[in-house]
């Protein structure tokens, strides 16, 4: 089981909390911090998997996370899952916001919070792994975007120009996702793309 | 239209970084206003603020209510901000949820199989046992949905059920089962996942799939999907002994061929954990391929691929300790990764890898990562964590371990160790005080080939004017002065000049000690001195008596700086030992046992020093402490006719006590005869230490008198200071 997956900037500031158990907030954002301060003193060259939680201890708990840009993206699961089945899945999951988002950077997350929760619903369900083809969660996405487009929504993905800004600073995630992996999980796990690891850091 | 959107909240938030909260804390007070609106729109967007800043850290519990209105709108986007909020902010306890039964009853036959997919996820996260025994039917129905979309959810959703409503899962097992079969690839990997959650918890109900996920493996080319296959077989082979036989061709198979590294390792994992190196045939063949798969793993670039290549080391390290050997050089170079995870696999692998030969080498890498770096370049690399208390501390008790396990069974040279235990003492930079004075005094009290090492190594410490003043940070580890003093006072014979001791023990400072260690100063003093005096008197004359006059004198004033300690315990020994000091001073300077030399008609000394003096010394050294094994009173058989429990004499009435106290004085003190075995090392398991005392006497539990005019003594003082 998965049970949770964070995504947070360099500074710690949160872009998308999930937990598929339910914790009350206090727990949440001390959680949050406690990952944070663990991942944020790692070298980029240190391999992926978190140790020292205190919170999280517990022979049971991993936490593995990968750091693309401005974001550390963490997924905090339990000993049925594969360490590196994880962190394929992180990959896939970026890369399906890259598609989704066309060129991810981390105002697209900011500022549409709710979509990338979409988009990960699509992906993990309850804590599980629902899908793993990038093509059928991005199409997932985008028909569900349609419908909502038509239902009149507040605030469609190209509305809000928040993107633009990212894209004048060049630091969209995108350039640093695409190219290596066709399909992760049936080549290989990669585990290491030090590609993406560029800081190519914007403040936000 | 004047409320804000979700944009502008967030490009507010944004805007506001120095007063965050009191902007936020406007938004909430507009949201407040906004949910109770009429407009849907107006609600929704509130909705969605609040989602956001739940993210952050607000609690947006008092709005369930309206989530679950936004919740049932019939917009899809409304319906997609209602049910995020929901998942992110309802709990078990919500009250609102029992309104949402046939809200999601109806959403569920939403002909829209995305409206369909967004009830789905949301009834993941906020099922409860009333929900899961009302749904479940619907449910078990939509497992045959048209659509793949529906289906693959419904699975996953149905194991979430099965956690809040156990009868759910005998409802629909078969027909959860029969989604094995099912034409879309994700439908089987949810299906197979499930039953991985559901296995985890009883593999045994689970066996019965085994034909069925057999063929799965063999067929399926959905990695991730082989994955959970794999490590479900991993659980129900050590129920099923012939899984092992029928699964080894398949895993050997991928082991063999397969390019994705995930797979590989889970395979040779599962051959780990599956007890599969025992029940194959050829299961030596096996077990070499996956060393040396793993060893594909070690010597990667790749840290992950390091990290989990040492973490199944560490799980074939109980059953084949050999196998994990061979990997020797490259698990002892990863102890010296700059990467903290793979550091920490390592010492759990290293930890039971040691053995006589190789444990000098592996302390003096792990004594390494406790020093500071000498070239200025490598410390700039190292990551910050290696400096953290923590990792020290964890790095301290490693040593202590792998050096003491087994009674210290891999130890060669104790001397080597005790310097070990003293630079430790130095370089720790954490509390470890504590522990370090248990490994001295253990090791000082159990070897005696050591003991004369031990006794200089622990006067360098005492001599250490920087443990003094460093005393009140513990991570200064002036504990282990406990351990310093103590092992000085018990084994003084091996000291060079027992009176360079004693001044370590009343040197300035040392009142500034923990109140335990200058409680075992001040006994210590008084050992240290009986055994110098009564070395002295062996070669007694004028000069000695002068020496030990002065001294004494001395040693009276000096001692009394532990007075005034605000401790009891400290205060009491205290008096105690000036007390002493002051009779055998009195003692020395009264009596002149001198003679009349009639011959050269001089007045002369004899060479018998003062009895005081010899009467002192069998007080502390009458017998050796050696190494005594707990049950060695019970092998020591009871002589015929010899009842313990029958008095020797009768017991005397109260009055007649301290009459017969002089009388009975001679065994007050007395240890009973050496025990134990006299070896030089004595490690039964378990050993204990200590001085028997007479059986009699501890029973009676008096003190002699001198103890009692003493402590009458001490009482006053201390009421008067």
């Amino acid at each position: 089981m998965i049970k949770s997956v964070l995504i947070f900037n360099n500074h710690g500031k949160p872009r998308i909390t999930k937990f598929y158990q339910q914790i009350d907030i206090g727990t949440q954002q001390a959680l949050l911090q406690e990952i944070y301060s663990l991942v944020s003193k790692r070298p980029d060259t240190a391999c992926n998997f978190l140790e020292g939680s205190q919170m999280l201890g517990g022979k049971d708990t991993r936490v593995i996370y990968r750091h693309y840009a401005t974001l550390y993206f963490v997924f905090v699961v339990d000993e049925s899952e594969s360490e590196l089945g994880i962190l394929d899945l992180i990959q896939v999951f970026v890369e399906s916001l890259d598609r989704c988002f066309e060129n991810v950077c981390e105002l697209d997350l900011i500022f549409h919070f709710e979509e990338v929760h979409h988009i990960l619903s699509e992906v993990i369900s309850g804590g599980m792994v629902l899908e793993t083809n990038i093509s059928e969660i991005v199409s997932a996405y985008s028909e569900a975007n349609k419908l909502k487009k038509r239902s009149g929504a507040i605030a469609t993905i190209s509305g809000s120009g928040a993107g633009a800004v990212a894209r004048d600073l060049g630091a969209n995630l995108a350039n640093t996702v695409t190219s290596t992996l066709q399909n992760t999980l049936q080549t290989t796990v990669s585990a290491t793309f030090p590609t993406f690891r560029r800081n190519t850091g914007f403040n936000t | 239209m004047f409320e804000k959107s979700l944009t502008d909240l967030i490009r507010g938030i944004r805007a506001n970084k120095k007063n965050e909260q009191k902007y936020i804390a406007a938004c909430l007070q507009e949201i407040h206003q906004e949910i109770k609106s009429n407009d849907p729109d107006i609600k929704a967007q509130a909705v969605s603020k609040l989602s956001y800043l739940q993210m952050i850290g607000y609690d947006m519990s008092w709005a369930s209510f309206h989530v679950v209105e936004v919740m049932s709108s019939p917009k899809f986007s409304q319906k997609l901000t209602g049910y995020l909020a929901a998942t992110q902010s309802f709990r078990q306890d919500t009250d609102v949820l029992m309104l949402t039964t046939n809200l999601l009853k109806k959403d569920l036959a939403s002909g829209n199989h995305l409206e369909v997919g967004i009830a789905l996820n949301g009834l993941s996260h906020i099922v409860t046992p009333d929900l899961a025994r009302d749904l479940c039917q619907d449910l078990v129905s939509m497992l045959s949905h048209s659509r793949p979309y529906v289906r693959k959810k419904v699975v996953l959703v149905l194991y979430k059920l099965f956690l809040k409503f156990p009868e759910a899962l005998r409802l629909s097992f078969p027909r959860l089962k029969e989604r094995l079969d099912d034409s879309d690839p994700s439908v089987i990997c949810a299906v197979v996942n499930v039953i991985c959650e559901l296995a985890r918890k009883n593999p045994k109900n689970y066996l019965s799939l085994a034909p069925q996920l057999f063929k799965l493996l063999n067929t399926s080319s959905n990695n991730w999907m082989l994955i959970k296959i794999i490590k479900l077989f991993g659980a129900l082979t050590p129920l099923e002994p012939r899984l092992a036989k029928k699964l080894l061709p398949p895993i050997t198979q991928q082991i063999q061929t397969t390019s994705a590294m995930s797979l590989l390792y889970e395979c040779i994992h599962t051959v780990i954990i599956g007890e599969m190196l025992t029940s194959g045939g050829n299961s030596d063949a096996l077990a070499a391929m996956c060393v040396s798969k793993l060893k594909i793993f070690l010597e990667d670039p790749d840290q992950n691929l390091k990290y989990v290549g040492l973490l199944a080391l560490s799980k074939i390290l109980p059953a084949y300790p050999k196998l994990v050997a061979e990997n020797r050089d490259i698990i002892l170079k990863c102890i010296d990764d700059h990467d903290i995870s793979i550091r920490l696999r390592a010492l759990d692998l290293v930890v039971g890898m040691v053995n006589k030969k190789n444990l000098t080498d592996i302390v003096k890498r792990l004594m390494s990562h406790l020093l500071p770096s000498n070239n200025n370049n490598e410390s700039s690399t190292l990551p910050s964590t290696l400096l953290e208390p923590a990792y020290r501390a964890d790095i301290i008790n490693r040593i202590i371990f792998i050096c003491s396990q087994n009674s210290y069974s891999n130890i060669l040279n104790f001397e080597w160790y005790i310097a070990v235990l003293v630079d430790l003492t130095y370089v720790a930079g954490v509390n470890v005080g504590e522990l370090l004075t248990t490994q001295i005094m253990d090791v000082g009290v159990r070897v005696k080939s050591v003991r004369q090492y031990c006794v200089k190594a622990m006067q360098r410490l005492l001599s250490d004017s920087s443990l003094l003043e460093n005393c009140q940070f513990p991570e200064s580890n002036s504990e282990v002065l406990y351990a310093a003093a103590w092992i000085t006072g018990e084994f003084c014979s091996y000291l060079e000049t027992p009176t360079d001791a004693i001044g370590y023990f009343v040197q300035p400072g040392v009142t500034k000690l923990p109140h335990n260690v200058q409680a075992v100063y001040i006994q210590s003093v008084l050992k240290v001195y009986a055994y110098w005096a009564n070395s002295l008197s062996y070669n007694w004359d004028e000069d000695s008596k002068q020496e030990l006059l002065r001294f004494t004198e001395m040693i009276k004033d000096k001692i009394s700086m532990f007075c005034s300690s605000t401790d009891l315990e400290v205060q009491e020994r205290a008096y105690n030992a000036r007390e002493i000091f002051s009779i055998i001073h009195q003692n020395l300077s009264t009596t002149h046992e001198t003679t009349f030399d009639v011959e050269n008609n001089i007045y002369s000394s004899t060479n018998k020093s003062p009895s005081i003096i010899s009467e002192l010394y069998p007080l502390f050294f009458s017998y050796e402490l050696n190494p005594v094994a707990p049950k060695a009173q019970k092998k020591v058989p009871v002589p015929e006719g010899l009842d313990l429990d029958a008095w020797i004499n009768e017991p005397l009435p109260e009055s007649e006590n301290s009459e017969s106290e002089e009388e009975e004085e001679s065994y007050g003190y007395g240890y009973t005869q050496k025990f134990g075995g006299s070896g030089d090392l004595i490690f039964s398991s378990g050993t204990a230490i200590g001085r028997r005392r007479d059986r009699k006497s501890s029973k009676k539990g008096y003190n002699s008198e001198e103890d009692e005019e003493t402590k009458e003594k001490v009482t006053i003082n201390s009421f008067c200071i």
